[in-house]
């Protein structure tokens, strides 16, 4: 959760003194809203659904948060034969944590000391949710989308990351029905930490592949 | 069953189908371009036929084509070895 701020003065009122008001945020119907709540009305109207249906949708959506994705890599950093299983077999790997990824494929994509993988969906926002969640802004920005096929060092540099010219690159475009998920590296000085000592150290950009992990 | 094996050289077709009315997958910065087969994912309905709500799309054989990031882009400045990876269906490649 963010905290938002709703005031742009420090809080000493007084008599006679007047808040300036903000915008609403949410006032603008565009067409997608007004199809979107069209659709549903109907959809309820006609006992397709039902309303409870729909906020436990959205409420299982919520619930997916990149530290799902955090403790899938931290048990692969600890336990090689769960790697292995990861990369040969992601589906049945990550079934081990409960997640059902429906009929689409993932593919894990590890990174070493000769290649950096970073994943992007130039067509629209193609993204693992039911590891990491909803895709951030960016990543379905036209910019990162168009730039880091063809400049991904400038746009990793962008983020912080720098990768040596002896690594090679990788980008991939998640144009079908295949889904990536970054497997970063482990990094160094992290020997003698636990699996769950090492999950909140693993963020969603690196499992996007935009950074590395740090300590 | 897949046409192409790993490792095999092939071309993405260099066709430009108005767009709209045509839905794809291929990205416009990889046609014409020639890559390796990397890997078979199986088989999907046929992306181009989903998009408009056809019964019993026909399913098409989808690979990872990886190419050559200095074969896609003149001016690019990264590594030598750099590479990108796109799915791309059977009915948009050709062999080399």
């Amino acid at each position: 959760m963010t905290e938002t701020r709703d005031h742009e003065h420090s809080h000493q009122h007084s008599a006679g003194h007047e808040h300036p008001t903000q915008p609403d945020q949410d006032d603008s119907i565009t067409y997608f809203k007004a199809m979107e709540a069209a659709v549903r009305d109907l959809l309820i109207e006609k006992d397709l659904i039902t309303a409870e249906q729909i906020r436990e949708k959205i409420e299982q959506m919520d619930a997916r948060v990149p530290a799902n994705g955090a403790k899938i890599i931290a048990k692969s950093w600890v336990d090689e034969e769960f790697k292995r299983k990861l990369i040969a077999n992601p589906r049945k790997a990550i079934s081990e944590f409960g997640h059902d990824i429906g009929p689409l494929h993932l593919i894990v994509l590890e990174n070493t000391e000769k290649v950096h993988n970073v994943v992007v969906c130039t067509l629209c926002s193609c993204y693992p949710r039911w590891i990491l969640g909803l895709p951030p802004d960016w990543y379905k920005s036209r910019a990162y989308r168009s730039r880091v096929v063809r400049e991904p060092r400038e746009v990793l540099q962008e983020f912080g990351t720098t990768i040596s010219f002896d690594r090679e690159v990788r980008v991939h475009d998640s144009t079908a029905d295949m889904r990536y998920l970054v497997l970063p590296m482990r990094p160094k000085g992290s020997e003698g930490m636990a699996e769950d000592e090492l999950v909140p150290l693993i963020g969603r950009d690196a499992m996007i592949g935009v950074t590395e992990v740090t300590i | 069953m897949p046409q192409f094996t790993v490792g095999e050289k092939v071309r993405v077709l260099s066709q430009w189908p108005p767009s709209p009315p045509i839905h794809c997958r291929t990205p416009y910065y990889v046609r014409g371009c020639s890559g390796i087969i990397e890997r078979y994912c199986g088989d999907f309905p046929n992306p181009e036929e989903l998009a408009f709500g056809r019964k019993e799309p026909k399913n098409l054989s989808l690979y990872r084509v990886r190419f050559k990031q200095r074969d896609l882009w003149d001016s690019y400045q990264g590594g030598l070895s750099d590479m990108i990876d796109i799915e791309i269906y059977e009915n948009w490649l050709e062999k080399l």
